[in-house]
């Protein structure tokens, strides 16, 4: 479309518009200004989402990215609220997330002068974005714009900064939005190599105990189905990541459970006895993977993965399958014959007892006094929905919410995996609900992470998101608690918190909140959030030294794993 | 350990380098020289860096430079596949320059490129060994002043820019 010469504030909008981000987060300032200007005139086409801090805007922006496949946005100004954006950043690049930040910058002329507010932000998120640009012309503003949603949408998905001089905001461009589709140095798609395919089908019909690990590759490559389809004709067992939970219904009969130093105690021991390790867009993160130097020796590995530069980067493998999953699985489906194993899946369900006699058991139906964070999570898949989004903070109610919530949907696990950053979650379901009001959103998150972002608990109240907010407190940094218990002579430094009256919080922001503390409480507690109409804070009072098992120590091999 | 050149291909795009560089100091690596510049097609530039590690680091750190959106491509020689030059300059003072010197600059092939009151400069191009021997020589005839070039290098193997390029 062509049209007149327009502002670059205008320009800015009106690009956002065009690549169909409806709803944005952020938070205004000196640099900003002539955006947020700009954003009066088009607030019925884009919704504007003021948060508390310019961290929540962006793992708001996470959030709704991660529910939705769609770009997230936030905006944000020079200097301070450049750099608040900075965690955001590093932890959508890790989790590859498509992130699409604009952020004001001083005018040109200031630039290097140390002016007020000026940060070099280009410099300080280089390392924390897939690819970022200053812009300091008004007629820059919407090809970078454009190029910005293709890098973070396209291939492996990321994090794009885009930083706009003041002046360029407020003088005049020509206004003509062409939409990138692509650009001479960059590759975000390499096609599937017919004879890879070839390769590990046959490494595949000829296994016997052949193991298929997944992560969230399938679901940035919307290739759920595709998997399905694989793991219904070649009988395999599966396991997944922590970001590839939901990418395959648990109650499929060959989900094997989950992977890495709190996953399931069958799928990390039996690592070590596959002969062929089918690796579907995951990246053998450490956590997975435990010692390295014992990390399934035995097999021959297949990694199908659309970003060459994580072939061979941990570990190293047979058969590289590089290109989009959603392609390479079902293509693989095509080369390989029906199977079943049915007594290769009995191996893991015998372990899988196991830990259920000895972990699972314990953790949701305890028969100490203290409420069990494992008997919560049990107790919300009893009244969820279907389809209900689970956000988690980090630590231990993470791992025990991931390990016990019933996925079954896809994109319905939005949590901090690489960065591992605290204060993710409350930030992330906000913008998680928000993309959908009508969905179910529940927030589980520690007395420490909360209090990192708690000041959302305003846009949750200005916004009236609905969102379930379930507080497991212990009164504890509690994963840093196990760790000092298990390797550190249980010297706890620094890691007993003094709390505040969260159900006074909860009140002062206008959220209904309730304290549940005995287990008689507890279904009524979260029958009562659910079915409540708007946001909900409930805080369960959990046992203050609870551990989570089963664990792969660092430094042990995935068959070391311990259950208690 | 071994000697590596790698090869970016890029355009020419503010911060490139920048991302390039952070690549290797995030991981603790050296670079032992660096060089920059416009290649024959315009638009396009042309980097060298050569690095001493592993050959599995080598091939993480192209694969990693390669990602970047705005490089075009990325990759790696061993120095027997690669033909390439640094360039080294000595300034000498006047005083010291006799025959035993001349002698030397003769043998060395190298030239004197500019001539002052006080210190004539001398160039010399090739690998750094030869270089490097030069320089020794020359800090016992009072050398003032020295500088060396990363190097500039071609693959050995047939391969255009225009083929890189489509």
């Amino acid at each position: 479309m062509k049209d007149s010469q327009m502002r670059g504030a205008d320009i800015v909008v009106r690009s956002l518009i065009e690549e169909n981000a409806e709803l944005i987060f952020g938070y205004p300032g000196g640099a900003i200004m002539p955006v947020y200007d700009a954003l009066y005139d088009y607030h019925e086409q884009i919704k504007h989402v003021l948060t508390r801090h310019e961290q929540g805007a962006i793992h708001a922006a996470q959030g709704y990215a991660r529910v939705s496949g769609k770009v997230g946005v936030c905006l944000a100004t020079s200097g301070p609220g450049a750099t608040n954006l900075i965690t955001g950043l590093a932890d959508a690049q890790i989790d590859s997330t498509p992130l699409v930040c604009i952020t004001g910058q001083v005018a040109s002329h200031l630039l290097g002068t140390d002016a007020f507010q000026e940060t070099d932000v280009v410099g300080i998120s280089m390392p924390g974005t897939k690819w970022n640009i200053q812009v300091r012309r008004a007629e820059d503003i919407a090809p970078a714009i454009s190029r910005a949603f293709y890098i973070a949408k396209s291939g492996r998905p990321g994090p794009v900064l885009v930083d706009i001089t003041k002046d360029a905001q407020v003088s005049l461009g020509e206004w003509n939005y062409e939409k990138c589709t692509g650009f001479r140095s960059y590759k975000p798609q390499t096609p599937v190599s017919p004879s890879a395919i070839k390769e590990a089908a046959f490494l595949i019909n000829t296994a016997e105990r052949p193991y298929l690990l997944f992560g969230q590759g399938v679901v940035l490559g919307q290739a759920e189905n595709e998997l399905k389809a694989f793991l219904d004709k070649t009988g395999i067992p599966a396991a997944s990541t922590l970001l590839g939970s939901g990418a395959l219904s648990e109650d499929h009969p060959n989900y094997v459970g989950k992977l890495g130093m709190h996953g399931n105690y069958a799928p990390n021991m039996l690592t070590n006895q596959c002969d062929v390790l089918i690796a579907v867009g995951m990246r053998f993160d450490d956590r997975v993977t435990g010692d390295l130097s014992r990390y399934a020796k035995q097999a021959k590995i297949i990694h199908l993965e659309l970003d060459p530069a994580e072939i061979n980067k941990v570990v190293k493998c047979e058969v590289p399958v590089i290109g989009n999953a959603k392609i390479s699985l079902d293509l693989l489906k095509e080369a390989c014959s029906e199977q079943s194993h049915e007594d290769w899946i009995g191996r893991f369900r015998e372990l899988e007892s196991q830990e259920k006699e000895q972990v699972i058991q314990n953790d949701l139906l305890p028969s100490k006094a203290g409420l069990t964070m494992g008997e919560v999570i049990h107790n919300i898949n009893d009244y969820k929905a279907d389809d209900a989004i689970l956000v988690t903070d980090v630590g231990q109610h993470q791992m025990i919410a991931w390990r016990y919530f019933n996925y079954k949907k896809t994109r319905t696990q939005v949590t901090s995996g690489g960065l591992g950053t605290m204060g993710f979650a409350l930030p992330a379901a906000l913008g998680a609900q928000l993309h959908d009001y009508s969905r179910q959103v529940i927030c589980v998150v520690g007395d420490g992470g909360i209090q990192m972002t708690i000041q959302e608990l305003g846009t949750i109240m200005q916004t009236k998101a609905p969102v379930k907010i379930v507080l497991l407190n212990n009164n504890f940094l509690g994963m840093v608690r196990q760790w000092q218990q298990m390797f550190f002579d249980k010297r706890y430094s620094f890691t007993e918190l003094d709390n505040p009256d969260f159900i006074k919080i909860a009140d002062a922001y206008g959220i209904k909140a309730k304290q549940v503390s005995e287990r008689s409480q507890l279904k009524e507690g979260i029958e009562d959030m659910l079915i409540h109409d708007g946001p909900y804070f409930l805080e369960v009072v959990v046992e203050k030294e609870d551990n989570v098992f089963p664990m792969i120590a660092t430094g042990s091999s995935v068959e070391e794993v311990r259950l208690s | 350990m071994k000697r590596y050149t790698i090869f970016v291909i890029t355009e020419n795009f503010i911060g490139i380098l920048n991302r390039i560089t952070i690549i290797f100091t995030r991981r603790g690596i050296n670079i032992d020289a660096l060089t920059a510049s416009e290649s024959s097609v315009n638009g396009v530039h042309r980097i060298t860096i050569e690095v001493t590690t592993t050959e599995d680091m080598v091939i993480h750190l192209t694969k990693q430079i390669e990602k970047i959106v705005d490089v075009i491509n990325a990759f790696y020689h061993e120095d027997e596949s690669v033909v390439y030059q640094e360039i080294a300059l000595y300034k000498i003072p006047v005083a010291k320059l006799d025959s035993e010197l001349e002698q030397i600059i003769r043998q060395h092939h190298a030239k004197i490129i500019a001539a002052q009151p006080e210190f004539v400069v001398l160039e010399l191009s090739g690998h750094k060994e030869q270089t490097q021997e030069l320089l020794e020589i020359l800090q016992g005839y009072g050398l003032l002043e020295f500088a060396r070039s990363g190097r500039v290098a071609v693959a050995r193997r047939m391969l255009t820019l225009e083929n890189i390029l489509t």
